[in-house]
């Protein structure tokens, strides 16, 4: 799948496209599909996203979103040297995913 | 230390209210990304891997305890309740908002600080020795060069937008503390014979080298300078570099790239019929300007006291031992606090930390901290009749750990768990073998042993400069670690050889095991690792990992 991501324009905070607005939780993700382009642009001229790009992702069978790069994974979580500042600050596996 | 005169407090000022517009007019999209990035970059801003990062300039690593609260208030206040030192001698935050960027250098300017020319194709931070002003070993104190060059470099519009970004360093010891060699100017400050049977003061320079994807030992290009000159000489090796250095390719953009096509002696050709016509235009600053500077820098009301510790803790003197510096008077030490304590992220204090820090410097140190390239902290004047006291606060509050210049005093660079550049993370890497090494007891044993850590060949974890040098490589999107032997960033500078084919991280760590053993096996006398190296050569080591 094609999945849209960037950065928060005002936080900073990493986000991704759920087909209606961003989110800091990869899972939300959708395929934009051949649309990626076109929805980035838009996005991005109307300030709600800052400096998206699209990348390669799998959803698994449990419906969550694994980007296919560790770069996209480490975003996605948080960095893995401190669990307590990820998204997944209790998940003991959380780091496992991004390796 | 330095004291921002008006001129100097009202750049700043002046420099944070007109990023608060420039940040107010990209919230307000009246500025796009494309206009916003150079701005904010010339502010230290950078938008990393999961949020904005900001690098606050620390000149020539040297700051008060004032300004290191600021930094612990600032890290607790806007970030997540820590920092990171760097390579740079500068404070890096991780988790920046846009919407307070303008704030913080604020809160920075109320201090003497700010994040200027930490990006962006200029002339960076100006680094220096940690031991500056302390060390036993040094001519003079280098600092009141650093501040010249940083003032002249400061805001120069001539050299505002650089072929590439411009590192500088200033040493004024034969040891060289700040990999002066490897920076694309390294400044010693030496003595001369004068003619008049007297000695004069001046500098050697150094140009062209550094780290990256082509590391080179920067050449000496002049053996002396005199210090009436020493701006007029700098900005010809600048000019030089301005006017041919390779602008239509970012890979081949910097000095070293200029001073190895051109060979050096061509360079210093070239620099040497800039100087010439530099002099007649009186670009130097009045020597009233350096003597001016010269008082901010003079050494603290020193006492007498004890000359020796009592040695009967054996913790305390491992520490001693090992984290403590000679310094100029006999009564005092330079005390270095551990940012390496086992398993944890090199260079990362909390704000907590800092302010403590902070306070133990202004009760032992006269005020005074500074910031390795190491990413440690040094209180540089500290009685010896005080170390105990200090030592017993640092163990309290975990930064007591005795491993200055072992395998444990690792530097890694933020790698692909902060940095948008990264192609490998860094920090695990440190984090295991700093454990490991621990746990095996094999530390002091190996004695001084410089391992250094890059995620990516922009070596910002100087790796190419480490007895032992990790490089993190992407492989089809698997982390993969080259191993190198061989580096030095001191006075006996070389880069660093790669051993073969790369590891998974298990395997670098292994790797990293295998070959201190080889040195083990094979070290004579008071060798260190890299005497071993380079007494026996690569061959037994790869032997030895490769089969």
């Amino acid at each position: 799948m094609r999945v849209l991501t960037g950065n928060d324009l005002k936080t900073g905070d990493v986000v991704w496209w759920t087909g209606e607005t961003w989110s800091r939780h990869v899972d939300e993700a959708v395929d934009a599909g051949e649309r990626a382009e076109e929805i980035l642009a838009a996005e991005e001229a109307a300030r709600r996203v800052n400096v998206p790009y699209v990348i390669e992702a799998t959803r698994e069978e449990d419906g969550s979103v694994r980007p296919a790069h560790i770069k996209d994974r480490i975003r996605a979580l948080g960095p893995t040297v401190r669990p307590d500042l990820t998204l997944k600050p209790k998940d003991p596996e959380a780091i496992d995913w991004v390796i | 230390m330095y004291k921002y005169d008006n001129y100097d407090q009202q750049m700043v000022d002046a420099r944070v209210e007109e990023f608060r517009d420039q940040a107010r007019r990209r919230l307000e999209g009246k500025l796009t990304e494309d206009q916003f990035k150079p701005l904010r970059l010339m502010n230290g801003l950078y938008l990393q891997l999961h949020a904005y990062m900001l690098r606050v300039a620390i000149p020539y690593g040297t700051l008060n305890s004032e300004q290191m609260i600021a930094l612990g208030d600032i890290a607790d206040k806007y970030d997540r309740g820590y920092g990171h030192f760097t390579t740079r001698q500068n404070l890096q935050y991780n988790w920046i908002k846009l919407e307070d960027a303008a704030d913080i250098l604020a809160d920075l300017a109320k201090v003497e600080m700010h994040a200027i020319q930490t990006s962006g194709n200029c002339i960076r931070n100006i680094s220096s020795d940690h031991f500056a002003g302390a060390a036993h070993d040094e001519l003079v104190d280098p600092r009141p060069y650093a501040e010249l060059l940083r003032q002249w470099s400061s805001f120069h519009p001539e050299f505002t937008y650089l072929p590439r970004k411009f590192k500088i360093a200033v040493i004024a010891a034969e040891k060289d503390r700040a990999a002066m060699r490897l920076h694309d100017i390294g400044i010693q400050i030496v003595k001369n014979d004068a003619k008049d049977g007297g000695s004069e003061i001046g500098a050697r320079f150094f140009v062209g080298g550094g780290m990256g994807r082509t590391p080179m030992v920067a050449p000496m290009i002049r053996d002396f300078v005199p210090l009436d000159q020493l701006i007029t000489y700098a900005e010809a090796c600048l000019r030089v570099y301005n006017r041919y250095g390779r602008r239509d390719n970012k890979y081949k953009a910097r000095i070293k790239i200029l001073v190895h096509e051109l060979g050096k002696d061509e360079y210093t050709r070239q620099v040497e019929e800039e100087f010439a016509h530099l002099l007649k235009q009186g670009v130097e600053p009045p020597r009233e300007e350096l003597e001016r500077i010269k008082p901010y820098f003079s050494d603290p009301a020193f006492e007498d006291g004890p000359k020796s510790v009592d040695r009967s803790d054996p913790d305390f003197a491992v520490w001693v031992d090992r984290n403590t510096h000679r310094h100029k008077h006999d009564s005092y030490v330079s005390a270095v606090i551990s940012l390496k304590p086992v398993g944890g992220i090199p260079g990362d204090a909390t704000g907590e930390q800092m302010r403590l820090m902070a306070r133990l410097a202004k009760q032992y140190s006269f005020d005074e901290l500074r910031i390795m390239h190491t990413q440690n902290v040094v209180l540089p004047h500290v009685k010896i009749g005080d170390l105990h006291a200090l030592w017993t606060e640092l163990e309290a509050a975990g930064l007591g750990s005795p491993n200055m210049d072992t395998i444990e005093d690792m530097i890694a660079c933020p790698g692909l768990d902060y940095c948008s550049l990264a192609n490998a993370r860094s920090i695990p890497l440190a984090q295991r073998i700093s454990e490991r090494f621990d746990a095996s007891g094999k530390t002091s044993k190996l004695g001084e042993l410089k391992l250094k850590i890059s995620g990516c060949i922009n070596a910002c974890g100087h790796h190419h400069a480490g007895h032992i040098g990790i490089l993190g490589v992407d492989r089809k999107g698997v982390e993969n670690y080259q191993l190198s032997l061989g580096g030095s960033e001191a006075e006996d500078v070389s880069l660093a050889k790669i051993t073969g084919p790369g590891f998974t991280e298990d395997g670098v760590i292994e790797a990293v095991d295998t070959v201190t053993n080889v040195y083990l096996a094979n070290k004579q006398g008071e060798e260190r690792f890299l005497d071993t190296y380079r007494r026996i050569g690569m061959e037994p080591f790869k032997e030895a990992l490769y089969g």
